[in-house]
């Protein structure tokens, strides 16, 4: 059950608490809310703050069933408006709200399921590769849970096994397995290597591999190491960031099912290097499926000695692990706002510096990692930094996993070398009549066929792996909007340029895809978006106007070819008249029959 | 050398706009002098019969009517001003926006619930309504804008006489203050 071994008034674990609390009891009154604060020992409004900041948290009464549909540009391509349809219908409740038998259907964000959409979550199962034939059967089997209380609470670790329908699940599309993540491994063989050196000795090999953060930001990781170790505290702490919300991007998914040993090899790794005693890996809630297994992984390591006192056999090195769950939040994947989260807080961004690696969690040093870059240190200390940076080019070392979704034929994961082209990425894929490509996510790059030839990698088009794949039947303008959609809704609100940045971009962009936006409009939407890269707070609103910047310069022709002439009506005349027509199509026959 | 032409206009206003036009006193003769009327409700000429130099649009776009006659300004007009709170921002006529124009109707007509006795009233003749009240400068271009309820006649008048000799009116805050 969520919730279990929560020690009494450890702030740190109010999310658990508040989780265990939202899936028991279906949502969060105040006399709920009030009766953790006492627990725990806070201001009641502390426990609202962060109660009231995460999606999969409600305040009011909602189904116990919860299924949400993943809205992203690729899930629409793929049909998920159908599929919503289809549920809508045989629900016969709109979305956005809840059937006489409590089931919520609701729109999320993306899901980490991109290569298998249209996707959604029901109470925290996954559904993959939906139809809109599936509704009724899902529906049914759904009414039949709930009728003999069957079904697991919201949020929940779900339980693919639990339902007969075969959309119930996910697979791992690993289309291409390189050298260093998905090569066959055995448990232990990295850590004993590193054991074998001093911490110093593992950093300095770590820093000459080259290896270079993973999430987007590239950070030399052998250097965010030795800053975490040489700052002063009393403790130190590893995290390992798994809130993979970057829209297109599945792969933390892929290794945490393919290679979760590999991923908490290099966590143990890293807390030898460090000096620290815990790591954390910090789960979106969206993969909460993911959560039994990983701890079963994290038993057989115990059981094998590689986790827990005398970790790997050292003395002194008592080491483990322990996984938090997150609660619906995009911004949780900033580092910063992440370990806000793990504290137990609202995940709003931390002002920088200080930086983590100085103070972070609980004050003290703590590295923040992602998934794939802890996954790639134990093939590094095994095989030496020599081999792996032979791998890729100048700047950016190893292999990259790629998420290649919607238009192409073998969407999925690819492990392929830093430096591999786009054209040569769409050609593994099956996607060489692409007109358009989102890398890197909502927060990266739309790039244009001419600029195909482009290298994927640090030092030239830099990506955390996500690669949207669009057709020439595809509108530019709409999955730019979709983008613009995302971040209004993400944004965490704490700084105006982002939160209200964020909704004037997309009222433009609404704009300018109806066809009613003036040159000035575009000038203006140029200029605003400039405003909310320069002066938000995170990285969140720093990102959020990149895919309108992008599609300006590389679809120009997209932007003019909507545009209106200075003296044209600026709004939509037969849509502003349609309910006038209606009140006077009835009006007329009354009158006419009277 | 023909005088420079002034057009205006009353779409969802309350005419009190033209009324402070007006209370410009003797200037009315200076103006007279600096302007040729063209299309406008004080000489009651119906339709531009040329390109003018400045339009003075009053209210907002409540129906299909309104959007034209704006529409219409704006191809005739060299530079259009909006003028006072509704042409600005909708206005008075703008309360009903929140709550919607179906609601609004059938209240006002039938008491909430149509009947075969009580229903909306229609004409053929009768503008039809537009979903909201639109400021202008959500329906076309507009290059200036003249904020009051109404904007004084003085306001008006200094406006219409920098807009005039070709200059970007930068009026007083004396002007433009009502509190």
């Amino acid at each position: 059950m969520i919730g279990e071994n929560v020690a009494a008034a450890d702030r740190t674990r109010l999310m658990d608490m508040i989780i265990a609390a939202q899936s028991r009891l279906g949502y969060l009154s105040d006399e709920t809310l009030s009766a953790i604060a006492s627990e725990v020992g806070i201001a009641y409004v502390d426990v609202v703050d962060t109660a009231s900041f995460y999606a999969f948290f409600s305040r009011a009464p909602q189904g116990r069933c919860q299924i949400r549909f993943s809205k992203t540009p690729v899930s629409l391509v793929k049909g998920a408006a159908d599929v919503v349809r289809a549920f809508e219908k045989a629900l016969a409740t709109p979305l956005g709200t809840t059937s006489p038998d409590g089931i919520t259907l609701n729109w999320t964000s993306d899901i980490g399921m991109a290569d298998q959409e249209p996707a959604c979550l029901i109470n925290g199962t996954v559904f993959a590769n939906l139809e809109p034939a599936d509704a009724a059967g899902i529906v049914d089997e759904v009414r039949t849970m709930i009728a003999n209380d069957a079904l697991p609470g919201f949020p929940g670790y779900g339980n693919a096994a639990a339902f007969s329908s075969a959309k119930a699940g996910c697979a791992s599309n690993v289309v291409l397995a390189g050298e260093v993540l998905f090569a066959p491994m055995t448990p232990g063989s990295g850590l004993r290597a590193a054991l074998a050196m001093t911490p110093e000795e593992v950093i300095d090999e770590v820093r000459r591999s080259g290896l270079r953060g993973r999430g987007g930001a590239g950070f030399p990781t052998g250097m965010k190491w030795g800053l975490t170790r040489r700052a002063n505290g009393e403790a130190r702490y590893i995290i390992c960031n798994a809130d993979e919300g970057e829209p297109g991007t599945f792969k933390d998914r892929v290794l945490l099912v393919e290679a979760p040993g590999l991923v908490f090899e290099g966590l143990t790794i890293a807390g030898y290097a460090l000096g620290a005693k815990i790591g954390l890996i910090y789960l979106r809630a969206e993969y909460a499926y993911l959560f039994g297994d990983l701890q079963r992984v994290l038993g057989e390591r115990r059981r094998l000695g590689l986790l827990g006192e005398r970790t790997g056999g050292r003395e002194g090195f008592d080491f483990d692990i322990r996984i938090q769950l997150g609660a619906g939040a995009y911004i949780c994947g900033e580092e910063s706002a992440l370990i806000e989260s793990l504290e137990g807080k609202r995940g709003a961004p931390r002002d920088r510096p200080p930086y983590p690696t100085d103070r972070g969690y609980l004050g003290q040093p703590t590295s923040v990692n992602n998934v794939e870059t802890l996954a790639c240190v134990p093939r590094i200390i095994e095989r030496g930094a020599n081999w792996f940076s032979k791998i890729g080019t100048a700047e950016s070392k190893g292999t990259k996993l790629m998420c290649l979704s919607g238009d192409c034929a073998k969407p999925g994961v690819y492990e392929v070398p830093f430096g591999i082209t786009l054209n040569e990425l769409l050609d593994l894929a099956g996607g060489a009549d692409a007109e358009a490509v989102q890398v890197s996510g909502a927060a990266g790059e739309c790039v244009a066929p001419k600029d195909f030839g482009r290298s994927l990698c640090y030092e030239d088009l830099s990506t955390a792996g996500s690669t949207m794949v669009f057709g020439p039947e595809r509108d530019v303008l709409e999955i730019v909007l979709q983008f613009a959609e995302f971040f209004a809704d993400e944004s965490c609100g704490w700084c105006v340029p982002c939160r209200i940045g964020t909704v004037l971009l997309k009222e433009n962009l609404e704009k300018t895809r109806h066809g009613l936006a003036s040159r000035e409009d575009l000038a203006r939407l140029e200029r605003l978006a400039g405003t909310v890269r320069k002066m938000s707070r995170c990285g969140l609103g720093q990102t959020a106007p990149n895919p309108i910047l992008s599609t300006l310069r590389n679809f120009p022709h997209i932007y003019e070819s909507k545009l209106i002439g200075g003296d044209d009506v600026r709004i939509d005349l037969q849509a502003a008249l349609r309910d006038a027509r209606a009140l006077r199509t009835v009006s007329a026959l009354k009158q006419d029959g009277a | 050398m023909s005088k420079p032409k002034l057009a205006t206009c009353s779409l969802a206003g309350c005419f009190g706009c033209h009324m402070s036009l007006l209370d410009i006193d003797e200037r009315i003769l200076e103006l007279v002098e600096l302007f040729d009327l063209d299309r406008s409700p004080l000489d009651d000429k119906k339709a531009f019969d040329s390109p003018v130099e400045v339009g003075f649009v009053e209210g907002g776009c409540a129906n299909e009517h309104n959007v034209r006659v704006l529409h219409d300004f704006r191809k005739h007009c060299k530079v259009l001003i909006a003028v006072g709170a509704c042409a600005i921002n909708g206005g008075v006529p703008a309360l009903r926006n929140p709550i919607g124009l179906r609601e609004c109707l059938e209240t006002t007509y039938a008491g909430g619930t149509p009947d075969a006795d009580h229903f909306v009233p229609y004409d053929a003749d009768l503008p039809l309504l537009l979903d909201r009240v639109y400021p202008a400068h959500e329906v076309v271009r507009i290059d200036y804008f003249l904020p009051g309820c109404p904007p004084s006649a003085d306001a008006i008048w200094e406006g219409l006489k920098e807009l005039l000799a070709g200059r970007t009116p930068g009026l007083p805050y004396q002007l433009l203050k009502y509190d």
